[in-house]
C-alpha cells in the first residue's frame, strides 16, 4: 500500500494566554512512501515524528492537508476503518488478558459478514504469533514476558487484522541495548516477509538508519531530508541533519574559505572549487580525518581509545565546535605520544555550510 | 530477605499489642459473653454456659425484624450506590468544562454532618400539620399519595432509608472511582480504538477489569458498611428504631446494651457475634468472586 502525504499540516493552539501564538507540530509534510518499504521517521523529541504517526493513524486529525492509503483519502476517516496496526511505545497490551485474547482482541471487534468464527480467530493468532515466534507463549499474561516478548505480542495484535500499513511509535525505546539489537533485525524480517510499508518512529539515527528503507529527518515539525539511510549520511542537507545523523557525531569547525582553500584557524585544509569567499560551517565525519606527519590541520592531542578495529584519537581545535574531536582511524596506525596531531581531511567526508543558516554548500 | 529475624517481630509489637488489646480480646471477650447464660452485669455472675443467648435472640421478633431490615438495605443499597457511583464517574471523566464543579458538588455530602443531612430528609418526606413535605408535593403532581415517609407503611420508610443510605455513600464512591478511572492509561483506549472497538465493548473489557481492584474494595467495604448500618437509621426515624420497625443488627446490639430495654450484655454480645458470622461469610464470598473477576 503506497501512502501519500500531501501538505500535511498539524497545529495545536496556544495554552499560554500571553502569548497567543499557535504550536506547529508538523509543517507542510509532502511525502510518498513507495509500497512495502520500511520507514523511518527520524528526528530529536518534540520534533513532530510522533504526532505524524498519530496523523497516518486517524488518533488525531490534521489541521490542513490529505493523507492518501494507495489511492483512497483516508484523512477523515476515523482510526478504526483505516486499516491501520500501531505499536505503542510502551506496547499498551491489555494486561488483564493472556496473550492469546490480546492477539484476538482486535478481531473479535469485527462485525456483521466480517465476523470471524472463535476457531478462524484462534488460526490467525497463532498464525501472526508464529511470524514473530511467541506461539509457545499464548497462555501467559503480559506481566509474565520480557520486554521483548512483549514487544513481539504487541507486533503480533498489530499484525493480525491484516493491516494496510503498520506503525511503531519508538518500538526498540524500552528495550535494553542487546535486545534492542535483535528486535530491529526481528521488525525487519517481519516486515520483509509481510510486505506491509511499514512507519517507524524513532529518535535513535543509529536504529533508523540500520533497517530503513527510506528515512525522514524531521526538526521543528519540518521535514530537512528524506531519502535512502546512506545518502543522507552521505549528503546531509544541512548542518542538522549533519549533526543529528552518524556515531560519534560529525565533528563541526568554524572556518572560512579564501580563494576556493577551505581554512580551519590559519591553516589551509581542503581545496573546495567553486565556492565564493566566505565564513562557512564545516563539519568532517569521525571517518574523515587521515593522520599524517605533514597533515594540514594541527589539533592538540587529548587521547586515544583503543577499540580494536579501529582507534579513536580524541583531541582539540581552538575552532571545533564540539566539546572534543574524535576522529575514527585504522588501529594500524600508531598514534606518536606527542602533544599535537595532524590530520589531512578526506574530501567527501567535508561538508560546508553556511554559517548564518546551516544551508549546506555545495563544492 | 532474613525469615524469621526477631527484630521484625520487634517492629510489630506496637501495632500488634494496640489491635490485640483493643481488637483481639474484646472479640475473645465478647464471644466468651455470648455463651455466658444469665449474666448479670453488677454482680458480674452467670448460671451456666450454652448456646441459650443465641436461641434467645434468633427467635427475637425485634432481632429478625432487624436482621430483614438490614439485609433488605444491603442488598438494595450496595449495588445500587456502586453502579451510580460508576455511571456518575465516568460522566465526570468524559466531560471537560465544568468537572471540578461538578466533581465539588458530587461531594458535598461527604464532608457535610450526618444530623444535617437528617434535617434536610425531614423537610423532603416528614409530614407535619402544615406540609406533606416536597417528595409527596412532587408525587401529588402525578395524582399520586400522600404517603407518610416517615411515620407510614414499611415500604415507604425502607425507601427513605435507602435512598438516604445510597446519597450518603456515593460521593466516596464516586471519588474513588474518579481517580481509578483517571488511572487508566490513555494508550489502551487509543489501542482499542485503532483496532476499531465499540464504546460499550471497550467499557466492558478494558475499562472494568482496569478499575476492577477499586470497584472490588468499594463493594466490599459497602458490604460492611451496609451491614453496620445504625446512624442511618437514627438521624430520620430517631432512637426507638424498634417501635418504627426500621432496627437495624447494630440498632438491635445498641439497644440490648444500653437501650430503654437494655442491660442484656450476654444478647447483645450473641447478636454481635451473629453479625460477626454473617459479614464474615459475605466477605468470603466476595473474595472467592473476585479471584475470578478482578485483575490487579
Amino acid at each position: 500500500m503506497k501512502v501519500t502525504l500531501q501538505h500535511l499540516t498539524k497545529t495545536y493552539p496556544s495554552r499560554n494566554k500571553k502569548q497567543p501564538q499557535e504550536v506547529v507540530a508538523v509543517n507542510d509534510f509532502t511525502f510518498e512512501i513507495p509500497d512495502g518499504k520500511l520507514i523511518g521517521l527520524l528526528g530529536p523529541s518534540g520534533c513532530g515524528k510522533s504526532t505524524t504517526l498519530n496523523l497516518l493513524s486517524g488518533l488525531q486529525k490534521p489541521t490542513g492537508g490529505r493523507i492518501f492509503f494507495g489511492d483512497d483519502d483516508v484523512t477523515d476517516l476515523p482510526p478504526e476503518h483505516r486499516g491501520v496496526g500501531l505499536v505503542f511505545q510502551n506496547y499498551a497490551l491489555y494486561p488483564h488478558l493472556t496473550v492469546k485474547q490480546n492477539i484476538t482482541f482486535p478481531l473479535e471487534n469485527r462485525k456483521g459478514k466480517d465476523k470471524l468464527t472463535r476457531q478462524q480467530m484462534s488460526d490467525m493468532a497463532l498464525e501472526a504469533a508464529k511470524l514473530v515466534q511467541i506461539d509457545t507463549l499464548m497462555d501467559r499474561k503480559p506481566s509474565e514476558l520480557s520486554g521483548g516478548q512483549q514487544q513481539r505480542v504487541a507486533i503480533a495484535r498489530a499484525l493480525v487484522k491484516m493491516p494496510r500499513v503498520l506503525l511503531l511509535d519508538e518500538p526498540l525505546s524500552n528495550l535494553d541495548a542487546r535486545l534492542r539489537l535483535q528486535t530491529r533485525e526481528e521488525i525487519r524480517r517481519i516486515q520483509r516477509s509481510t510486505g506491509i510499508t511499514t512507519v517507524f518512529v524513532t529518535h535513535d539515527q543509529e536504529e533508523a538508519m540500520s533497517i530503513s528503507d527510506l528515512i525522514v529527518v524531521m526538526k521543528d515539525g519540518v521535514v530537512q531530508q528524506t531519502g535512502r539511510p546512506q545518502e543522507v549520511y552521505d549528503s546531509p542537507a544541512n548542518l542538522f541533519v549533519a549533526k543529528f545523523l552518524g556515531n560519534p557525531p560529525i565533528n563541526v569547525f568554524d572556518g572560512s574559505v579564501k580563494g576556493q582553500v577551505l581554512y580551519i584557524g590559519e591553516e589551509a585544509v581542503l581545496e573546495v572549487p567553486g565556492v565564493e569567499d566566505q565564513s562557512v560551517t564545516a563539519a568532517v565525519r569521525p571517518e574523515g580525518f587521515v593522520l599524517s606527519d605533514t597533515g594540514a590541520l594541527t589539533c592538540s592531542l587529548t587521547g586515544v581509545e583503543v577499540m580494536g578495529r579501529d582507534i579513536s584519537v580524541i583531541s582539540t581545535h581552538p575552532n571545533s565546535r564540539n566539546a572534543a574531536i574524535r576522529s575514527i582511524i585504522a588501529a594500524e596506525n600508531a598514534v606518536r605520544d606527542a602533544e599535537t596531531v595532524r590530520f589531512d581531511l578526506k574530501k567527501n567526508k567535508v561538508f560546508l555550510f553556511r554559517r548564518e543558516d546551516g544551508a549546506r554548500i555545495l563544492f | 530477605m532474613e525469615k524469621n529475624n526477631p527484630k521484625g517481630w520487634l517492629y510489630l509489637l506496637p501495632a500488634a499489642a494496640f489491635l490485640g488489646f483493643f481488637l483481639v480480646y474484646p472479640l475473645l471477650d465478647v464471644f466468651v459473653y455470648s455463651l455466658e447464660e444469665g449474666y448479670n452485669f453488677a454482680s458480674q455472675t452467670y448460671w451456666g454456659v450454652g448456646s441459650y443467648n443465641y436461641a434467645y435472640v434468633l427467635h427475637d421478633p425485634y432481632f429478625l425484624q432487624a436482621l430483614k431490615n438490614t439485609f433488605i438495605l444491603v442488598i438494595i443499597t450496595v449495588p445500587l450506590s456502586t453502579g451510580l457511583a460508576l455511571l456518575i464517574s465516568l460522566g465526570l471523566s468524559s466531560i471537560g468544562k465544568l468537572r471540578e464543579l461538578y466533581q465539588t458538588v458530587y461531594f458535598l455530602p461527604y464532608v457535610t454532618n450526618t444530623l444535617a443531612v437528617g434535617l434536610v430528609f425531614m423537610i423532603l418526606f416528614k409530614q407535619t400539620p402544615y406540609t406533606d413535605g416536597l417528595a409527596n408535593l412532587i408525587l401529588s403532581r402525578f395524582g399520586l399519595g400522600p404517603v407518610d415517609f416517615i411515620g407510614g407503611p414499611y415500604w415507604a420508610k425502607m425507601f427513605v432509608l435507602c435512598f438516604y443510605t445510597v446519597w450518603v455513600v456515593m460521593p466516596f464512591k464516586i471519588l474513588i472511582l474518579t481517580g481509578a478511572l483517571a488511572s487508566v492509561d490513555q494508550t489502551y483506549y487509543n489501542a482499542a480504538k485503532v483496532d476499531g472497538t465499540g464504546r460499550l465493548r471497550t467499557f466492558t473489557r478494558i475499562t472494568l477489569p482496569m478499575i476492577s481492584p477499586s470497584l472490588f474494595y468499594l463493594v466490599i467495604t459497602g458490604f460492611i458498611g451496609a451491614f453496620k448500618a445504625y446512624s442511618d437509621a437514627v438521624a430520620l426515624f430517631g432512637t426507638d428504631l424498634n417501635a418504627a420497625g426500621m432496627n437495624t443488627i447494630v440498632g438491635y446490639i445498641y439497644d440490648m446494651l444500653y437501650g430503654d430495654s437494655g442491660g442484656y450484655p450476654s444478647y447483645a454480645s450473641a447478636a454481635a457475634m451473629l453479625l460477626f458470622a454473617i459479614v464474615l461469610t459475605i466477605t468470603c464470598i466476595n473474595l472467592l468472586v473476585s479471584k475470578k473477576h478482578v485483575h490487579y
